[in-house]
């Protein structure tokens, strides 16, 4: 698998961290309640397509990355910057 | 049908042309008492118990391949109980325990081999962690040897003790772990289902479940609508899917595991060995083929092939150990999809829906609890308590954040555990 990093393009998938789902850009207020920390902490759709994932590009320029992937095809459709992701 | 050394002399006299399929393959019934969704070992194991232990017997366990076609079938079949945190400790006590009494049981050659494993050590810090999970193993009233370097070099002789980055110190020895083989797990407690009645309907997938005023009443299948007083869903990486049809979602991220195999060699790996420094375990078929794996591809996938950096990994940890496995033609290599819980222990659980129960989060481990957590599932759905084993597999511990089992205190990140 190849993920193209928006700053250094196409690169190995060994140059990449995992983090897992996107839902931890979301991070709720602390006072949230339980049902908000569960579903960012631990609860995930785990769709079997389409997904959106975090990555960090941590054998390169180190910028965290929003991955746009399927899950049953490993086909990556879209990739932006984190910050990008954010605003 | 039994099978004695008679019976293998008998058939082997007279042409072998009275072995009989080891199953029905019955038709659906419009209802049944119980529907298990998932025929893998654990959905089997669930239906044999229910209707060994409890006298349930007007069941059915709905697949939607073939009886032994996922994770049951895929896994590098290593059985151990070798855990720390309560919770854990007593339920894989009892799994073992079962593991022992199975064959019998189930009157089923499921091949189980208490050769060992072994877990080595490559620093002082790693001995004081392998020591102090061994004296948790011996107080759960199960074996553990913590051995030196010596006493490993006369057991395992093979491997690079002297690695310049990785040298050995010594190893934890849990003589009574060891393996299975898989397939006959999966065929042994289908058959002995089957024969107390249950109906094991392949090529049925499930693709809804009924709910209705907060009640399970059946389900939707690719062979029709089956009503069910109750419900399980045991799909292990499916989960999520499964689930979703009951509107929930679950604490789970699905990714694949992988295992090799070697050509056919003659023996020369007696136990399970596992490395310390990379993700590299191994133990030797009755086949001869030497059968080895090491840990998840990372990241979120339901193709059930590997990725080939995780391959070169395995490899390359393997030579770092013992290096004459490099003279070994690899002659295959798959990859399963494991259902990885955010503490990396499962779920045993009811479901906030009046009959539903849940069984998932195995994690790369679920091969071990295949009778542990049939055992306890069924205790579950028939009497609706917690079986004395199982009491701390609750779904609800992530949202109350009371009674997490993080075995290795790796946080909530559900790939690394
Ligand atoms: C490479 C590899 C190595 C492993 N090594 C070990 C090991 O050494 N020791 C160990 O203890 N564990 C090991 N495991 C883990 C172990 O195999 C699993 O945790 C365990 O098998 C999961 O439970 P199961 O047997 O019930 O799963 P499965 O056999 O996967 O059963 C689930 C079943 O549900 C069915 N299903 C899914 N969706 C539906 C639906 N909608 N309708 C009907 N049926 C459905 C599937 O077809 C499947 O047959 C390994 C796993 C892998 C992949
Ligand atoms: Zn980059």
């Amino acid at each position: 698998m190849r993920i193209t990093c928006p700053i250094c393009g196409e690169r190995d998938r060994r140059e990449f961290y995992y983090k897992g789902h996107a839902v931890s850009l979301d991070r709720p207020a602390p006072d949230a309640g339980e049902e908000a920390w569960d579903n960012y902490v631990y609860l995930r759709e785990n769709p079997a397509g389409e997904t959106r994932d975090l990555w960090q590009h941590e054998g390169g320029c180190g910028a965290w990355i929003e991955v746009t992937r399927n899950t049953v095809t490993h086909e990556i459709t879209a990739t932006r910057l984190v910050s990008e992701a954010k605003s | 049908m039994r099978f004695s050394g008679l019976r293998v002399l008998k058939e082997g006299l007279t042409g072998n042309k009275g072995w009989k399929p080891h199953w029905r393959d019955p038709e659906p019934k419009a209802e049944y008492d119980i529907v298990i969704i998932g025929g893998g070992g654990h959905g089997l194991a669930t239906a044999y118990y229910l209707a060994k232990e409890h006298g349930l017997t007007n069941i059915a366990v709905l697949e939607k391949g073939y009886i032994g076609g996922g994770n049951v079938g895929r896994n590098t079949t290593i059985i151990r109980a070798n855990y720390f945190l309560q919770g854990n400790s007593e339920f894989y006590s009892h799994s073992l325990k079962l593991w022992e009494g199975l064959e019998e049981d189930l009157n089923y050659n499921v091949m189980h081999s208490q050769r060992g494993i072994i877990n080595l050590f490559h620093s002082d810090g790693q001995r004081d962690a392998r020591a102090r999970q061994g004296n948790m193993m011996l107080s759960q009233g199960d074996d553990a040897i913590l051995l030196g370097r010596d006493e490993l070099r006369g057991m395992l002789p093979y491997l690079d003790f002297d690695n310049g980055r990785f040298p050995i110190y010594g190893g934890l020895y849990h003589p009574r772990g060891g393996t299975a083989r898989h397939d006959a797990v999966a065929w042994g407690f289908a058959r002995g289902a089957d024969q107390r009645g249950v109906d094991l309907l392949q090529n049925c997938e499930v693709t809804g479940i009924d709910i209705e005023s907060g009640k399970v009443k059946g389900v939707q299948t690719s062979r029709g609508p089956i009503r069910a007083k109750k419900v399980a869903m045991v799909v292990a990486g499916r989960s999520s899917q499964v689930a979703a049809m009951a509107g929930m979602t679950l604490p789970i991220e699905s990714h694949v595991l992988q295992a090799f195999v070697t050509e056919g060699l003659k023996p020369v790996i007696d136990n399970v060995v596992t490395f310390g420094m990379g993700h590299f375990y191994i133990s030797q078929s009755d086949k001869g083929g030497l059968v080895f794996g090491g840990d998840l591809d990372y990241y979120a996938s339901y193709a059930a092939r590997g990725n080939l950096p995780t391959a070169e990994h395995v490899m390359e940890a393997g030579m770092a150990l013992m290096p004459m496995i490099g003279k070994a033609k690899m002659l295959r290599s798959w990859g399963g999809i494991m259902d990885m819980s955010p503490d990396g222990s499962p779920i045993i659980d009811r479901t906030h829906i009046d009959g539903l129960y849940l069984n998932c989060g195995w994690n790369y481990g679920g091969f071990k609890a295949v009778p542990g957590s049939g055992n306890v599932f069924a205790h579950l759905i028939a009497t609706d308590r917690y079986h004395e084993n199982a009491t701390r597999y609750q779904l609800d511990r992530f949202r109350t954040g009371r009674g997490i089992i993080d075995e290795e205190s790796k946080g909530s990140q559900h790939n690394l555990h």
